[in-house]
């Protein structure tokens, strides 16, 4: 909300300058958004007329005005402003002022003819944006006073930040209720004269919404004049409150709920017929709003109307066809209480927030709209003139709860807040913030102004207590209390060693957005179990990732963009994916890759990253877990994002897991990328499983090592070959190390040769070269039988 | 050869010998099988006496006399073949190292660990939850009622079935509470959602949520807790203010602010922290007795966190993963 600094001060004697004021309502929970300071140094700057006026002789577009600013004779002012005119009263800027923009006024030549001074534009002054042409001054205004004294300047926009609990600030006298607790001072003005009533036309009220609509007073005003203009210090307040000016009736009830913060709306009274009826909304019952949007009512709606169709959405914003113009003569003035719960959310449901329905829906106080009627009538009859009718105050007692008595307990506020507090500071406070305060053996009894919907328990009297008293009171230590210590499972791995392993091997962590494009999916060929958003801030954004990958390719795709050419990046978050039930969320690390295998340098042969500079550092993930042996690849299964002939899929126990490989090269080409890049993708939590070693005893008999070089089919894969020979030798194989592999000239076509080493060890002798001898013929002729091998001379 | 000077023409040969080979044929050449000091010692036998005893002591003197300059003359030798191989083996230690592979840790899991390991060290817990969440756990538990005019504050993504994508780590509070009892301190970094795109909000940022329920924690226990984090995060001290703010969930709540030296020299308050005591409506949801137990709760903003921390200007910069961005970061 904002509001001006001097309509503040006005209501509620403070001393504090404005820096300590902006401190105090900030530390009070009143946060302080921003404060404009208007119109500061216009020293100089006096009220004045300008008496004569004629064209420039050398340029068209000035005008040479004689200028009567209270001192004698009239000055001489060259001015180019449009709406320059003799008779008008504006603000000058006599020689020797400094203008708040920096602009010292001399006195100077103007294309040949002397001037003696600058008349000026609000924005000159700095207190509007208006830059259009001269301040206007009411005519009533005096010349030759300082323009200072004359507009109540200086003056400053406090913009403030009220929290959702916190309606009643939504007023002036509300804040300065607040202010008034603060500073120890007292709010003025408050009681209210009545209006004088000198017409006898009413209209009837009929309460038909229940516990949504409890009070409602409304009366009319008859022969008043919509034209007449708003006076000048009304204008200005509600200007440097951010309301703009409209017409004295619309500016009179601004100006009230500004001042009060009850909400009021006035109707064109002789558009209205019968009584006034306030119930719910009928299914698709039309209403043309203010705004010229027809509302889409249904029966959540309370409406104002009359006998024959609704006027205006309660509590949110008036109805179009009953509006009041410039031809009304007659109006019918609302002021009534809402409950929050019948207004919120409502105007969200039209697709407008208003000041009505904002102040509604977190609470109005429901004995204000008396005040508030009285008030605004005798602002219009002053203003716009014409007579009164009586008020007519339509209730529904029994769901206008009075607030209930809230305890707090002495203890209770210690323990809490972690300091004592007086007893007498308590009490003052509450007081203060006018609630009515009873001592009791254990603490206070307080009952809440019908101003406060956020004072229903006790914690919410220790938070006053703690607010008003001030949070910088409350001293700072650790807690006490217990600690459970925290368990730390060693059979998983923390996510950073895995990151930190990434890392090490070259990678780079991304963070990329959870949601992606439908399209970006479908062009993954994922289009399965997606979770999409209702509400997506765009097409963009719509669906949540199936997979990090898209989004991951996104990233590389921008590197490449921007001339990196050698990329690694890998991120761990997680997948959404559809069930039957509530999605599945799966936790994933994906790795992208592209370039060279290695960075550009001098000491190695460059060369392309392949599959198998993957494979190792997926392979690198899963050494970490220290089950290797439970981790299998194969091609099975591949989706259609992956070369065919170059991923494979990675399972864990037997179950797939993952999926690593070459981009597909049509995929590859669809997103204009070259067909060297690899991406891996993994279920994080099996990445994740460690195993808790359980060391044996180490070998005391040494190792032997044969090396023997077999030939066979091309399709023969290297994990059956291994499978073969462990299994053939069992328990004494430690380990097999493939050391080379060749295809080509002295191999027949469709062959290959592996050459592999056998580390060979028994854990209770020492082998003899005929144990060792014995060892190769067997895994030769396992090889020879199961995987169509010839032992190589 | 008993004469000195033939000692002496021998020790010339010696110090002559510019190989090892070389030096080794002078040494065969003197006390080899055939040597001239062999010799001369096998002489001896034909000698009697006193003679024998003076002819001999020469001898041997000047066998040790070359044996002696043999042996440094060695030495030398061996000392100038290493140091030239040395010499011939000298490379350039300035060349890159080979291979040269490294990568590095985002930002913002870099702040994020930071902060996750300060409050583990405080005995605080690591808790997660779900990032599609209901609406129960998300705003009803935490004390928003539908419609609720705080809920506005959280611009929302829903799914349409009544789920929605969490606005904040505080459902994780609840899912921590519920089927235990205190005493609880969790720590819940993660992904946070808002329908919010522009140069300062991302539609996905991350926020750390902590709790701490037991016996006796405080409004001050919360103040000092959160003034050890920020003065333990940023390794220095800050001039700090907490400030009366509202969120449904906790009562008294606060914002808290530090005053910050922006780079033009100026300073100003920063909020970095929305934080306040568990509301006794949330502790009795997730069935805690709010008489006997009272908490603390707090959440803050990585993204904001990490910009202050390591001098990052613009919060978009996180999300484009831009190498040339992330390896600041290695």
């Amino acid at each position: 909300m904002k509001f001006s600094e001097n309509w503040l001060r006005e209501l509620v004697d403070v001393s504090a300058d404005r820096a300590a004021l902006v401190h105090a309502l900030t530390m009070s929970g009143l946060e302080v958004e921003e404060v404009t300071p208007l119109g500061e140094s216009l020293a100089g700057v006096v009220v004045a007329q300008i008496v004569a006026a004629e064209k420039h002789p050398e340029a068209d577009r000035l005008q040479v005005c004689r200028v009567d600013a209270g001192q004698g004779e009239p000055v001489q002012i060259v001015c180019g402003a449009p709406n320059a005119r003799v008779g008008i009263k504006i603000p000058l800027a006599t020689v020797g002022t400094t203008l708040p923009g920096g602009i010292s006024i001399g006195a100077a030549k103007l294309r040949g003819v002397e001037s003696a001074g600058m008349l000026c534009s609000a924005k000159e002054l700095g207190i509007d944006a208006d830059a259009s042409g001269l301040l206007e001054l009411p005519l009533d205004a005096p010349v030759g006073q300082p323009l200072a004294d004359y507009l109540g300047l200086p003056d400053a926009s406090i913009e403030l930040k009220i929290t959702p609990n916190r309606p009643d600030c939504l007023g002036l006298f509300g804040l300065a209720h607040d202010v008034a607790a603060l500073f120890g001072s007292r709010v003025k003005g408050e009681e209210i004269a009545e209006a004088p009533v000198t017409a006898t036309a009413t209209r009837g009220v009929r309460l038909e919404a229940g516990a949504d609509a409890p009070r409602y007073l409304g009366r009319v005003i008859e022969g008043l004049d919509a034209t007449a203009p708003t006076p000048f210090w009304m204008a200005e307040r509600l200007r440097r409150s951010g309301l703009r000016p409209i017409s004295a009736v619309v500016d009179v009830t601004n100006y009230v709920m500004m001042e009060l913060g009850q909400p009021l709306h006035a109707f064109d009274n002789d558009t209205l017929s019968g009584d006034i009826v306030v119930r719910h909304a009928t299914a698709g019952e039309p209403l043309v709003l203010l705004d010229g949007n027809e509302a889409k009512l249904d029966a959540s709606f309370v409406v104002i109307a009359d006998v024959a169709r609704p006027l205006a959405v309660a509590g949110v914003m008036g109805g179009n066809d009953s509006r009041v113009t410039d031809a009304t003569r007659n109006v019918f003035l609302e002021a009534a209480h809402f409950a929050p719960s019948a207004i919120m959310g409502r105007a969200r449901k039209l697709g407008l927030h208003t000041d009505a329905s904002h102040r509604f829906e977190r609470g109005v106080d429901p004995n204000l709209p008396r005040r508030a009627i009285e008030r605004a009538t005798t602002l219009l009859l002053q203003i716009a003139g014409g007579n009164a009718g009586p008020i007519t105050t339509a209730e529904r007692a029994e769901d206008l709860r009075a607030h209930q008595p809230v305890v707090l307990r002495r203890t209770r506020l210690a323990r809490v807040l972690g300091i004592v507090v007086d007893d007498a500071e308590v009490s003052r406070i509450f007081a203060a913030l006018g609630m009515a305060v009873t001592a009791t053996a254990d603490g206070w009894q307080v009952v809440p102004p019908s101003s406060r919907f956020d004072i229903e328990r006790e914690e919410d009297l220790i938070e006053e207590v703690a607010r008003i008293h001030g949070y910088e009171r409350i001293p700072t230590h650790l807690p006490a209390g217990e600690i459970a210590l925290a368990a730390d499972p060693e059979g998983r791995l923390h996510e950073m060693a895995l990151r930190d392993q990434l890392a090490a091997r070259g990678y780079f962590e991304a963070v990329t957005l959870s949601f992606v494009s439908a399209d970006l999916l479908r062009s993954w060929g994922m289009d399965q179990a997606w979770v999409p958003l209702a509400n997506p801030l765009s097409a963009d954004l719509a669906v949540m990732r199936t997979s990090l990958l898209p989004g991951l390719i996104e990233a590389l795709r921008h590197n490449r963009a921007r001339q990196q050419d050698r990329i690694r990046l890998f991120e761990v978050a997680r997948s959404f994916h559809a069930t039957g039930e509530a999605p599945d969320e799966v936790g994933r690390v994906a790795m992208v890759a592209c370039g060279s295998a290695l960075p550009e340098q001098w000491a190695e042969p460059t060369r392309t990253f392949d599959f198998y500079d993957l494979k190792g550092d997926v392979d690198a993930l899963i050494a970490h877990t220290g089950e290797a042996g439970r981790w299998t690849v194969d091609a099975e299964g591949l989706p259609s994002w992956l070369h065919p002939g170059r991923a494979a899929r990675v399972l864990r126990d037997g179950q797939p897991v993952g999926f690593l490989g070459a981009l597909h090269p049509a995929l590859a080409k669809a997103l204009d990328l070259a067909a060297d890049v690899h991406v891996a993708e993994l279920a994080l939590e099996p990445v994740l499983a460690r195993r808790l070693p359980q060391a044996s005893r180490v070998a005391r008999f040494p190792a032997v090592r044969r090396d023997i070089a077999v030939e066979l089919p091309e399709e023969i894969s290297w994990a059956s070959v291994e499978a073969t020979v462990r299994q053939a030798l069992g328990e004494v194989l430690k380990d097999v190390r493939l050391f080379d592999r060749y295809a080509g000239k002295g191999i027949d076509e469709g062959r290959k040769s592996l050459a592999m080493g056998l580390i060979l060890q028994d854990a209770s002798r020492t082998l003899t070269d005929d144990d060792a001898d014995n060892c190769v013929a067997n895994a030769v002729a396992a090889l020879e039988k199961t995987c169509k091998a010839k032992l190589r001379g | 050869m008993e004469s000195v000077e033939h000692i002496d023409a021998s020790l010339r040969d010696i110090e002559g010998a510019t190989s090892l080979e070389a030096l080794d044929a002078v040494r065969v050449a003197l006390l080899g099988k055939n040597g001239i000091i062999t010799a001369a010692l096998k002489a001896l036998g034909q000698l009697q006496g006193d003679e024998r005893k003076t002819r001999g002591a020469e001898v041997n003197r000047a066998k040790e006399r070359l044996m002696d300059a043999i042996a440094a003359r060695k030495h030398a030798l061996e000392q100038a073949e290493l140091n030239h191989r040395l010499a011939s083996e000298r490379i350039d230690v300035t060349l890159p190292g080979r291979d040269g592979e490294y990568g590095g840790i985002h930002p913002i899991t870099r702040a994020l660990e930071r902060i996750a390991d300060i409050f583990g060290r405080l005995g605080y817990q690591r808790a997660d939850g779900p990032e599609i969440e209901d609406d129960w756990h998300n705003f009803e538990a935490l004390n928003f009622p539908p419609h609720h005019p705080a809920r506005a504050m959280h611009d929302t993504f829903y799914f349409g079935d009544g789920r929605l994508l969490r606005t904040h780590t505080s459902p994780v509070q609840i899912r921590s509470m519920q089927g235990r009892q205190p005493p609880i301190r969790i720590i819940a970094p993660g992904k946070v959602y808002r329908s919010d795109s522009d140069q300062t909000h991302s539609p996905m940022f991350h926020q750390i949520e902590g709790l701490l329920v037991d016996e006796t924690s405080s409004f001050a226990d919360l103040k000092g807790t959160l003034s050890e984090f920020v003065r333990a995060f940023f390794e220095r001290d800050f001039e700090m203010r907490f400030r009366p703010s509202y969120f449904p969930f906790t009562e008294p709540s606060a914002e808290v602010d530090i005053r910050w030296d922006a780079e033009d020299g100026s300073t100003r308050w920063l909020e970095v922290l929305g934080c306040g005591m568990v509301h006794p409506t949330v502790l009795a949801n997730c069935g805690i007795d709010p008489e006997r137990y009272t908490g603390f709760a707090f959440g803050l903003g990585v993204e904001r966190f990490a910009m202050l921390r390591y001098g990052v200007s613009d919060l978009r910069a996180f999300f484009e993963n831009d190498l040339r961005f992330l390896r600041q970061f290695a």
